[in-house]
């Protein structure tokens, strides 16, 4: 276990913390962005935040493929297993998103649609394999780390010319996402974005390198330091971006050597440009509509598309009225800034998009940080 | 010897079918070849429908527990529903400070379901009930229409017997207090997750499923009376969620030290992979206890000494704090909340 307790050591964490506090100036604040919801997960679990100096502020992103995923395609799921009788299969998180009707995949399974829990892409073309006589759909969710999967069944459904089986396809885009947050029109409503920087996401770089940040960086002016999910190589990426703010920079630099390089994985990337093209536009949970920021299938694969299969329309479906989750989402707001939260949305019946997943900025918050809010009884 | 002129249960081919709970002679001689046959003791060998059993002596309480399995796959590293069935009821007795005496088993069987693997999970249950020097004194078995249950379910319910004067509960913990936890977390949930259909993966590592009646003992011996305020097995829900119900029932907060949380390596390396956070994974043989701080040394020793609790450790400790917080301060140094799990824990997706 050597190798995780390294990525975790408190002296180390002591004396990083001990250098961003001597390293950020006094005279600024500074606030960065994690995109990824593994680093807020990360930074929540291990009380990174705790260990920063007040000057130092971390906002949760939009990197959380279950919070982003809107209502309305939970909606076409449900309908696929509850009206078209398909054998729904998707990853495990999706089970809990609410959904139109106070339904969400798992309040639809009790309801009598066969949806089914799969842990890897590959097992939902088995599901399909050993159901001939069923429509079988996988749900699939996430960023470029869960879309070459996706890809690769697909391939593989084409080789066997499987006649049942067929992708609901949500997988969306990281760098997309990333520029909306500070590009898009709500943003001049707010005033401008305080965000000093960001830090890059792990699994999602081990596919597509870290070369697809450089123009994002260049254009905004924005640092990017790319970083692992250990708690350590969230405080190294933070050390990391101070620097880059006071020295007035702003690179693409990669705490995650030891995994990403600046090219990414070819034969993956191939195998998402063989499978997907990008949509013109798709609907965020939270962030509204982004352009060029999701996949769908190339007419090559239209067989195997869900949406073409059972002629799905998508309808979009808002969120609670007093949902902040898009401020939240772009560093304008907090969780607690919300008032709903921890009362009406709380992760038993999350009412916006960052308490659905335990990697939302809201439910990360309302997990493991919530007790910062109230003062600190003395121990 | 033959009686009644009846056919042998065939126990390699053989399969539950409806009549085997019809209450006829099929059900009869399931339960005269299994289940009396295994559990052997002076209340089933009577035959009737109920057991007289002695009081307990003067001063003492009865404890009753009861508690209702659901287990996939019922085979695990480590063990199987029938073992589970008796250490999860012995230990919800003995987490009262009681002696468990005496179990009430009910079996629901599924139409179809194998009878040798029936057969392997009373044994099983048989050795587990001995183990914790408990008897089966009674019970009930009921079969459902294939698809209408999950092979099998097995309902237990424990007695025991609690000395007069002993005051062990949740509603019990007062700053200043320790938690001590009886050894490494999490095996029970990792070996059963590792067996889960299209989750399967390579591990050694085994449930815990053990009954703690024998630690407990052991314990309640070395410290006065009063001086163990709660004990708990940390199943469902882990070590997080029994501590956020200890904190409810007290009114008060803990302060858990991460570091000093004991845990395989193998354990933490297949949460990490997973996404699951091992605080709240199930365990079936730990146990976590709350006690006066002046008698923790001793505690401890006498877990260690036991073969139950021998990577036994104090993890953290009481303190006032109205808002009931279970907070930890983490590995790294920093500080989080260990809050109550909501819904079922889901392996993560990037
Ligand atoms: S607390 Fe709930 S409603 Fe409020 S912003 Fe967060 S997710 Fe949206």
């Amino acid at each position: 276990m050597k190798y995780v307790d390294e990525f975790r050591d408190g002296d180390t964490a002591r004396h990083l913390a001990e250098r961003i506090a001597a390293e950020a100036d006094p005279a600024r604040r500074y606030a960065f962005m994690e995109f990824c919801g593994g680093h807020t997960h990360a930074i929540a679990r291990y009380g990174v935040a705790s260990l920063l100096p007040a000057n130092v502020r971390m906002i949760h992103g939009p990197g959380c493929p279950v919070c982003v995923l809107p209502i309305g395609r939970v909606d076409q799921a449900i309908a696929l297993a509850l009206q078209h009788g398909a054998i729904v299969c998707t990853y495990g998180d999706t089970m809990r998103v609410p959904a139109s009707g106070g339904l969400s995949l798992l309040k639809a399974k009790a309801r009598g649609g066969d949806i089914r829990m799969v842990y890897s892409a590959a097992d939902a073309l088995k599901v399909a394999r050993q159901n001939p006589a069923r429509e079988v759909v996988f749900f699939a969710i996430g960023f470029e780390t869960t879309t070459p999967p996706t890809a690769l069944v697909l391939r593989q459904a084409a080789a066997e010319d499987l006649a049942n089986f067929s992708v609901l396809c949500c997988h969306v885009l990281t760098p997309a996402a990333i520029t909306h947050v500070l590009n898009s029109p709500e943003v001049a409503q707010w005033g401008t974005v305080p965000l000093d920087g960001f830090v890059g996401p792990a699994h999602v770089s081990i596919v597509i390198g870290s070369a697809p940040y450089e123009p994002f960086a260049a254009a905004y002016r924005k640092p990017v330091v790319i970083a692992g999910f250990e708690p350590l190589d969230m405080m190294q990426a933070i050390l990391m971006l101070v620097r880059q703010v006071n020295d007035g920079r702003a690179e693409v630099e990669n705490e995650f050597v030891r995994a990403v390089g600046r090219e990414g994985n070819a034969a993956a990337i191939a195998a998402m440009a063989e499978v997907f093209e990008h949509r013109e536009s798709f609907e965020w949970r939270g962030l509204g509509t982004v352009p060029d920021s999701a996949l769908r299938l190339r007419p090559a694969y239209a067989r195997f598309d869900a949406e073409q299969r059972f002629s799905l329309t998508y309808q979009p479906v808002p969120d609670h009225k007093r949902c902040e989750c898009g401020a939240i989402l772009r560093g304008v707001k907090t969780p607690s800034d919300c008032s709903l939260f921890g009362t009406v949305c709380t992760p038993d019946n999350p009412m916006g998009s960052c308490m659905v997943s335990s990697e939302g900025a809201c439910a990360a918050h309302y997990a493991y940080g919530r007790f910062k809010d109230i003062p600190v009884v003395a121990a | 010897m033959k009686t009644d002129y009846q056919r042998p249960i065939d126990w390699r081919q053989g399969r539950v079918d409806l009549n085997h709970g019809a209450g006829g002679r099929a059900a009869a001689q399931l339960v005269d070849e299994l289940f009396a046959r295994a559990f052997d003791n002076e209340w089933l060998r009577q035959g009737d429908d109920g057991a007289a059993l002695p009081a307990p002596p003067p001063g003492h309480r009865l404890v009753m527990a009861t508690d209702g399995h659901v287990i996939s796959p019922l085979f695990f590293p480590g063990g199987d529903i029938g073992g589970l069935a008796v250490h999860g009821t012995v230990n919800d007795v003995a987490m009262l400070g009681a002696t468990p005496l005496y179990l009430a088993a009910s079996f629901i069987l599924e139409e179809g379901f194998a009878l040798a693997e029936l057969k392997t999970i009373v044994e099983s249950m048989a050795a587990a009930a001995r183990e914790a020097g408990v008897a089966i004194v009674t019970g009930d078995t009921k079969v459902v229409e294939r698809g209408k249950g999950d092979g099998v379910f097995i309902t237990t319910t424990g007695v025991g017997a609690l000395p007069p004067g002993r005051a062990i509960g949740g509603a019990n913990a007062r700053p200043g207090d320790v938690v001590l936890l009886s050894g490494t977390i999490g095996e029970h949930g990792v070996a059963v997750l590792s067996q889960r259909e299209s989750l399967e993966f390579e591990t050694r590592i085994v449930s815990d499923t053990a009954a703690l009646n024998g630690l407990v003992a052991a314990m309640l011996a070395a410290v006065p009376e009063g001086a163990v305020r709660t004990l708990r097995d940390p199943t469902r829900g882990g070590v997080a969620t029994t501590l956020n119900e200890i904190a409810r029932q007290s009114g008060v907060g803990l302060h858990l030290d991460e570091a000093a949380i004991p845990m395989q390596a193998q354990v933490a390396a297949a949460c990490e992979l997973l996404g699951l956070d091992p605080l709240y994974v199930a365990n079936e043989g730990k146990l976590l206890a709350v006690a006066a701080s002046e008698h923790a040394e001793a505690l401890l020793a006498a877990m260690r000494a036991h073969p139950r609790g021998r990577d036994a450790a104090i993890i953290g400790r009481v303190v006032a704090d109205e808002r009931r917080f279970v907070q930890m301060t983490t590995r790294l140094g920093g500080r989080r909340i260990v809050d109550w799990l909501s819904g079922e824990q889901l392996p993560r997706i990037c």
